[in-house]
């Protein structure tokens, strides 16, 4: 167990660690655009796949000993999975990291976050097919970035149970493992 | 015939360019003195572009305070402002924080209104151009990023963007008493909630578990009058002694050296420096959060920034004649020795400030609960005071893991927009929507809300009643 710890620290790390090289190191050993958006999606997605399964769908769903909501500081409650994402990608832009990520769906609570680029629509689209990755490059605002759409899936009762009872939710028939939306990471060139 | 040239003139020309050069010289050097003289400040003042807003004014001659130097970038600014700002706004959960901007999934709007700057929306000296909470863009800028919100809420069909930030609807940055969910929750209740009251003072009864205050010095343990340890230090008349043997300094085992002496003289008193006169960063010791909160309001905004303290006479609102160059500090609304909140809490306030609201505060419905609470026949906590409103008691969490009452003393946070002031004050006591329709009826506001409101917001009746559809849609 210990072992598999460190070996995800490690992990960790050397995502971190990428990630500040950025681009440049891109081509010097080896990594592509692509390794770099994977090892930093990969961090992404573990962390807040064990925040949902560990604290928010143990506590909430299983245990039911606290509540997880939207509005957790008027509640008393936990952070939700999709905020507690969205808030490390705040820090992230706060601390004047080259890349950037966010949340993104065709069927968004918030319509802010619906897809506004036609590279997010594409890739939604795709993902939503395939399940699997989309990769391409796009200009925004006159930069030139590497954007990595990845299926973002239920992976807990709590993902399905707040999405498909929120009034501001365009479905209410999601179902475990399904995709429910993407996160579109961005690197620029 | 060839022109005369007149050298007395080309001398004067010389003598005026090179003097108002060294004028310009002299007050771009004045910028850089942290203790402004009389001198700096004039010569600062003579290079003001242009009135600043009432935010500002006050601070204005601090010209480093926003400009960081006399030519800075953009950036510098940006700093300068959020060292004052950004707490606030974190704590107000901006509804649009920077990062939202500097996405690049928002270049497009990014591009239409760049609002990684506050200076994008917030330019000083435009008097011209300044609307209320210092605003000078167009008041119907949400159009630019939502002007398709008729198509996700079908109820805003046909309402201007201008009304966008009226009160009771939407802020900019602050919409923690607007959000629907919040609007929903507290729809409901009347003029007045069950038990209206704000929370009791409590530093005293936590004391002990705050790691800064200094109880193995001051035990809180009450000081008979023939206790206090100033001996022949001070110059003290019986008047002094009485007054503060019948304060709660004396009663919380505050004695005269815990003010008049510094911090790190006060196990030796025999060889202490004593203070005369102590100013704000002696109270600093016991009442930190206190101190900052009046450094950052309208009375302490100046001293914050190395300034000379504010004065009536320089305030922009009507004051009274009689304290117009009373220099502000703690003393000056807490009284020397008495230090008696009540006072503070009207009779400071409305021995300086003249204007009609305050004026209007005696007959005002708030008042009579002052009256009543003296009486006995409601709480303390249901009065409702100036400072009740103005200087609201807060949930405040100390870095000790304490959760204790904070007087806040940055008065002026909770006012532009009014609406800021339903959910840290008025909720207290009234229910939200009565809190809403009052904030938004300026006449009323300025009379002191003598009646009910006459305007009606109906954002929690658009809030509940999506509910309601949206709930009738699940069954």
């Amino acid at each position: 167990m210990e072992k598999r710890i460190k070996h995800a620290l490690r992990l960790s790390a050397a995502a971190l660690g990428v990630a500040c090289l950025s681009g440049a190191a891109s081509a010097a050993d080896g990594w592509s655009y692509k390794d770099i958006a994977d090892a930093l999606h990969s961090v992404m997605e573990s962390d807040r796949t064990v925040y949902t399964r560990l604290i928010v769908n143990r506590l909430q769903n299983q245990e039911k000993v606290i509540k997880a909501s939207e509005h957790w500081k008027d509640d008393k409650a936990l952070v939700l999975p999709a905020q507690m994402f969205r808030y490390g990608a705040e820090m992230v832009a706060e601390k004047g990291a080259k890349f950037s990520y966010s949340l993104i769906s065709e069927w968004p609570v918030n319509k802010q976050n619906a897809a506004k680029t036609e590279v997010e629509s594409a890739g939604l689209k795709a993902i939503a097919e395939t399940k699997a990755p989309y990769y391409t490059e796009e200009t925004l605002g006159g930069q030139k970035y590497f954007t990595a759409v990845y299926p973002d899936k239920a992976v807990a009762k709590a993902c399905i149970s707040c999405h498909n009872a929120h009034k501001d939710s365009p479905r209410d028939d999601f179902k475990m493992g399904e995709v429910m939306g993407g996160v579109v990471l961005r690197l620029p060139m | 015939m060839r022109p005369k040239t007149n050298l007395r003139w080309w001398g004067l020309w010389l003598a005026m360019s090179l003097a108002l050069a060294a004028t310009v010289y002299a007050a771009i050097d004045s910028i850089d003195n942290p203790r402004p003289g009389a001198v700096d400040l004039l010569l600062r003042s003579w290079l003001l572009p242009g009135e600043t807003s009432h935010g500002h004014y006050q601070i204005e001659l601090a010209c480093n305070g926003c400009h960081s130097g006399a030519f800075p970038s953009r950036d510098d600014v940006q700093a300068k402002c959020e060292s004052c700002h950004a707490k606030d706004l974190k704590a107000a959960d901006d509804s649009h924080p920077r990062a939202k901007f500097t996405d690049p999934r928002n270049a497009e709007r990014a591009a239409l209104l760049d609002a990684t700057y506050c200076v994008t929306c917030h330019v000083e000296h435009k008097p011209d151009i300044t609307l209320r909470a210092g605003l000078t863009l167009p008041r119907d800028y949400c159009v630019i990023c939502h002007k398709d919100i008729a198509e996700e809420r079908p109820s805003h069909d046909g309402m201007a963007f201008t009304t966008c930030t009226d009160a009771g609807c939407h802020n900019y940055h602050d919409n923690t008493a607007l959000y629907e969910d919040f609007l929903v929750k507290h729809a409901g209740v009347g003029r007045l909630q069950a038990d209206p009251q704000v929370r009791a003072r409590d530093l005293r009864a936590v004391i002990e578990e705050l790691g800064d205050y200094p109880f193995e010095t001051y035990p809180p343990a009450p000081l008979a009058a023939d206790a206090a340890d100033a001996g022949s230090a001070l110059p003290a008349d019986a008047a002094i002694h009485a007054e503060w043997a019948a304060s709660s300094h004396a009663a919380a085992g505050v004695n005269c050296s815990a003010c008049h002496v510094p911090v790190v003289q006060q196990g030796a008193l025999a060889t202490a420096q004593w203070i005369a006169r102590p100013d704000h960063r002696a109270c600093t010791q016991c009442h930190g959060p206190e101190v900052e909160g009046f450094l950052a309001g309208l009375h302490g905004m100046r001293l914050k920034s190395g300034l000379p303290a504010m004065t009536p006479a320089e305030a922009r609102r009507p004051m009274k004649a009689d304290r117009r160059h009373d220099a502000l500090g703690c003393t000056s609304c807490h009284g020397s020795h008495r230090f008696d909140a009540r006072q503070a809490a009207v009779d400071a306030c409305v021995s300086c400030h003249a204007d009609a609201h305050t004026r209007a505060y005696f007959d005002s419905p708030h008042a009579r609960t002052v009256a009543a609470a003296a009486r006995g026949e409601i709480a303390p906590e249901a009065a409702v005071t100036c400072a009740t409103c103005h200087l609201p008691r807060l949930a405040h969490d100390t870095p000790d893991y304490v959760r204790r009452t904070l007087v806040s003393h940055a008065q002026g946070a909770n006012l532009n927009p009014p609406i800021k002031m339903a959910r840290q004050v008025c909720l207290d006591c009234h229910g939200l929507g009565f809190a809403i329709d009052a904030l938004a009826d300026a006449p009323l506001r300025a009379a002191n809300f003598p009646a009910a409101p006459r305007v009606h917001v109906p954002s929690i009746d658009m809030a509940v009643a999506r509910e309601h559809a949206a709930r009738a849609e699940d069954e």
